[in-house]
């Protein structure tokens, strides 16, 4: 009985299945850091929806929030997403150049959204709406910015990913990587769904 | 500029108390340190130390920094005990305010971040693998990581004894006293560095260990047959998951109002200080839960081994540790009833935390069914778990009186409240760990404790337990309110004095431990485990050698029901028997020394408002990390013949019995 079970672990690809069990257990706790991470956004959430009325006789959303420039931002963040799907479907495909064509769009979409982000952060401060000024925008810069970090921290690590996918092609660590990447830079995207929702469209409209 | 605002004035030179400590730490390290150099012994704790991502040895480093942190906490509780029975009736006592602050902020820091959780999550890492009959933990790199990073907390706080000073605030360093305008010093920057330091490594071995329950079993072993210590680790570890974002980004928050200037809890610009108490109990109650459900798990091993039978209701057990993992998250508000959140608020908090008291009392009748009719062994583990069902429901019942808003209302931050916590985590998280610590003691190192001084160690600390905490229930009745340096009302006096005997009792209790290792190592081979299973085990951590080679088990057990080892061995078939292969390990890694030590760095520059040390570390670390995972040779092979001639060597040792 016991042995029989052991055979069966020795299967002739059992190199293969070794590694698609170890991208099963990495992918499983991918997810749990996610989750995770969800929870982090959603205390930041829970801090907004307190503090989104404490403006302390200072500017509200309404008056300081631009909807066209959110939704540009969020056209970019939500191409970059279709684009990173493309590279997953390259890497299944284990075809480099379509990969890192698609991995470079989803950095410069990335990079686009971010750009935009910190032009808005320059003209609140300008204008004298920093997160000191109320505890309305410290919530509001602390949500936003808290995404941008992790917008910023993904394009770190599409750019390590990109690097290695050239070095060494789709090892079975850059694949992994690329598997974890694409479920991270989908969260992120959901996240900024509810950002854009909550703080931008509920935000100012009151 | 460049030391930020670090000066010489940072050292306390004027406080004899705080410089002497100082100087016989400093000491201790040096001595620490110059018998490794004299002893050669270097290389060896780097290669099979600093280095290791064995899970056994991850969890014996937690639990090591646990008693180290247990003694700073310990001392740190008797010179408040001291102080308050010398400063009974009016006197002034030894300690001035300001420093008396600081011990019961850090007391309570340090025993539940660098005592109780270190010493939990270090028995989940030794025993969860070998229970669930695993190699090793999902992620071992990931787990070195994480115990290095709780190091680098524990190291950050106890730097603060000696350069600069500790928080005043209590152990939730609350706003608006912790926001900058009522703290200026360095005491809260130093808390919520350390902590977002080491929350980090909470939840790397939170995450790591989860994975590990639901991807790494050993063939045959469904949810179901799972040891119930696994059940609770799993347990605690979703708990883990799910509260300790909050905590990150409630201290994020504090951390922006202090460096940021920013106005989430400030009582100024819109700030919202109660907000602050709300989040960071919704960390803190699943925290109470993330100790004590392990604590229970240990029970649960040690009653059904020492009583020779299975444990009694199995499934009742499961289902009420998974009760009390969702009911741990809708309690939060009993903490501050008297908040003004209005009497629906309160009524629904009351009633959630009566509720959660149900599942807790179905555990205590499983175990007493379970020495009900079964062959007792009264073990020191065994006294432990008894010593625990009669404190922990007194200690449940006191909660329950508490439950109820109007007499919150009256008991809220007195010494109740204090004799209440201490009388649920002493009497339910402190004697699991020691029933534990000797429980599997022979299994981390091959031989039991010294039986004698283990029962002695127990009395003390049981009967210094009722001591000291009973007469904190007594005035917290009479109204006296905790966090006190001194006072001047008589009648309290006699009760105080109480309390400094029992604490007295406790100093020797832990003092007898202390002489339990030492004996206990000097006559190690007298009491040798050369079977693997000194107690009649149940659970497949005892189908292994003491202690259990690198690779835990040559062949992965095949599991088909609970109490995996027990029915085997009663079948009379050794789970050992089958074919041995070469076995895939992992790779010890200076992933987690390294990065752990860029943290403190890191979190000490940020403390001191030194930024480029701060950025720096921070630069490295992330470098160091990309640098990483360019190797992805992370495992190497040990070879069938080895592995035989390992197990060969066990099996010697035990015919020798």
């Amino acid at each position: 009985m016991q042995q029989d079970v052991v055979m069966d672990m020795r299967a002739p690809n059992a190199a293969a299945e070794a590694h698609s069990e170890r991208r099963g257990v990495t992918g499983f706790g991918f997810y749990l850091y996610l989750l995770s991470d969800c929870i982090l956004f959603a205390t930041l959430f829970a801090a907004f929806a307190v503090l989104h009325a404490a403006v302390a006789d200072g500017p509200t959303a309404h008056q300081l929030f631009d909807r066209r420039n959110a939704f540009i931002e969020t056209a970019f963040l939500l191409s970059s997403s279709v684009t990173c799907g493309m590279a997953m479907l390259a890497c299944d495909r284990r075809h480099i150049t379509s990969a890192l064509v698609a991995l470079a769009a989803t950095f410069i979409l990335g990079a686009a959204f971010l750009a935009l982000e910190l032009t808005e952060f320059a003209h609140l401060v300008s204008d004298g709406a920093g997160p000191g000024r109320s505890a309305f925008l410290s919530a509001f810069f602390t949500l936003v910015s808290t995404h941008g970090l992790h917008v910023t921290a993904g394009l770190a690590w599409l750019v390590v990913i990109a690097v290695q996918l050239r070095q060494r092609g789709f090892s079975e660590g850059v694949v992994r990587r690329m598997f974890c990447f694409s479920l991270f830079w989908h969260v992120i995207d959901v996240v900024w769904i509810a950002v854009f929702s909550f703080v931008y469209l509920i935000g100012s409209a009151s | 500029m460049i030391l930020g605002k670090l000066t010489l004035d940072a050292i306390p030179f004027d406080q004899p108390i705080v410089m002497v400590t100082c100087a016989m730490l400093l000491a201790g390290i040096g001595f620490v340190l110059g018998l490794i150099t004299w002893l050669k012994r270097w290389k060896w704790l780097w290669t099979e130390w600093l280095t290791t991502v064995d899970h056994k040895r991850v969890g014996i480093m937690y639990v090591l920094l646990a008693l180290v942190m247990l003694l700073r906490g310990f001392s740190d509780a008797i010179m408040m005990r001291s102080q308050q029975a010398l400063a009974a009736g009016g006197g002034a006592g030894f300690l001035p305010p300001e420093h008396y602050d600081q011990i019961f902020s850090a007391h309570g820091t340090i025993m539940i971040f660098f005592m109780a959780m270190p010493f939990v999550v270090g028995l989940m890492n030794f025993v969860v693998p070998l229970q669930i009959g695993a190699r090793d933990v999902a992620f071992p790199v990931m787990n070195a990581l994480s115990f290095w990073l709780t190091a680098a907390g524990a190291l950050l706080i106890n730097i603060s004894l000696g350069v600069g000073e500790f928080a005043r605030t209590g152990w939730l360093v609350y706003p608006p006293l912790s926001e900058l305008a009522y703290s200026p010093g360095v005491g809260v920057d130093y808390y919520l560095w350390a902590l977002q330091i080491s929350g980090l490594g909470t939840l790397l071995s939170g995450i790591n260990l989860i994975t590990t329950i639901m991807r790494c079993r050993a063939p045959g072993m469904k949810l179901g047959h799972m040891p119930i210590f696994t059940w609770t680790a799993l347990a605690a570890n979703m708990l883990i998951v799910a509260a300790f974002p909050v905590l990150t980004a409630t201290f994020g928050m504090l951390l922006l109002d202090r460096y940021a200037d920013m106005h989430f809890f400030t009582n100024e610009a819109g700030g919202n200080p109660m907000m602050f108490v709300n989040l960071i109990w919704m960390w803190g109650h699943p925290e109470v839960y993330i100790l004590v459900i392990p604590a229970f798990g240990v029970f649960s091993e040690v009653i059904a081994t020492f009583s020779g039978k299975p444990l009694f209701g199995y499934r009742s057990m499961v289902i009420a540790t998974m009760a009390i993992t969702l009911l741990a998250f809708t309690t939060w508000a009993h903490h501050f009833f008297t908040m003004g959140a209005g009497a629906n608020v309160n009524g629904f908090f009351g009633i959630t935390t009566m509720i959660i008291s149900i599942p807790t009392g179905v555990k205590i009748f499983n175990w007493l069914f379970t020495m009900y009719g079964g062959r007792v062994r009264y073990t020191s583990p065994v006294l432990w778990t008894i010593g625990f069902m009669v404190t922990f429901t007194i200690g449940g019942m006191t909660g329950v009186l508490m439950s109820i808003p109007p007499v919150d209302f009256v008991l809220h931050n007195s010494l109740f409240l204090v004799a209440h916590f201490h009388n649920v985590i002493i009497g339910g998280v402190v004697f699991a760990c020691m029933a534990a610590f000797t429980y599997w003691f022979p299994k981390a190192f091959g031989f039991t404790l010294n039986e004698r001084l283990g029962k002695a160690v127990f009395w003390c600390w049981f009967v210094g337990f009722y001591l000291a905490f009973m007469p904190l229930y007594v005035l917290g009745l009479l109204g006296m309110t905790r966090r006190m340096s001194h006072f001047d009302n008589p009648a309290w006096t006699p009760y105080l004095y109480f309390a400094m005997a029992g604490a007295a009792l406790i100093l020797i209790g832990i003092k007898l431990q202390v002489v339990q290792l030492v004996v206990s190592i000097r006559t190690r081979r007298l009491r040798r485990d050369l079977t693997g299973d000194p107690w009649q085990g149940r659970t497949l951590e005892w189908s292994t050698a003491s202690p259990p080679p690198a690779y835990n088990f040559a062949v992965l057990p095949v599991v088909d029901g609970i109490d995996a080892h027990w029915s085997a061995r009663r079948e009379g078939k050794s789970a050992q028997s089958a074919l041995i292969e070469d076995i895939e390990m992992p790779k010890r890694s200076a992933l987690g020394f390294v990065i752990a030590f860029l943290a403190v760095t890191g979190g000490f520059g940020m403390v001191w408002h030194i930024y480029w040390l701060g950025t720096v570390s921070l630069l490295a670390a992330v470098g160091y990390w990309i640098w990483q995972s360019w190797s992805e040779d992370d495992e190497t092979t040990l070879p069938a013949s080895e592995v035989r001639a390992i197990e060969r060597t066990a099996r010697l040792n035990t015919v020798r019995v």
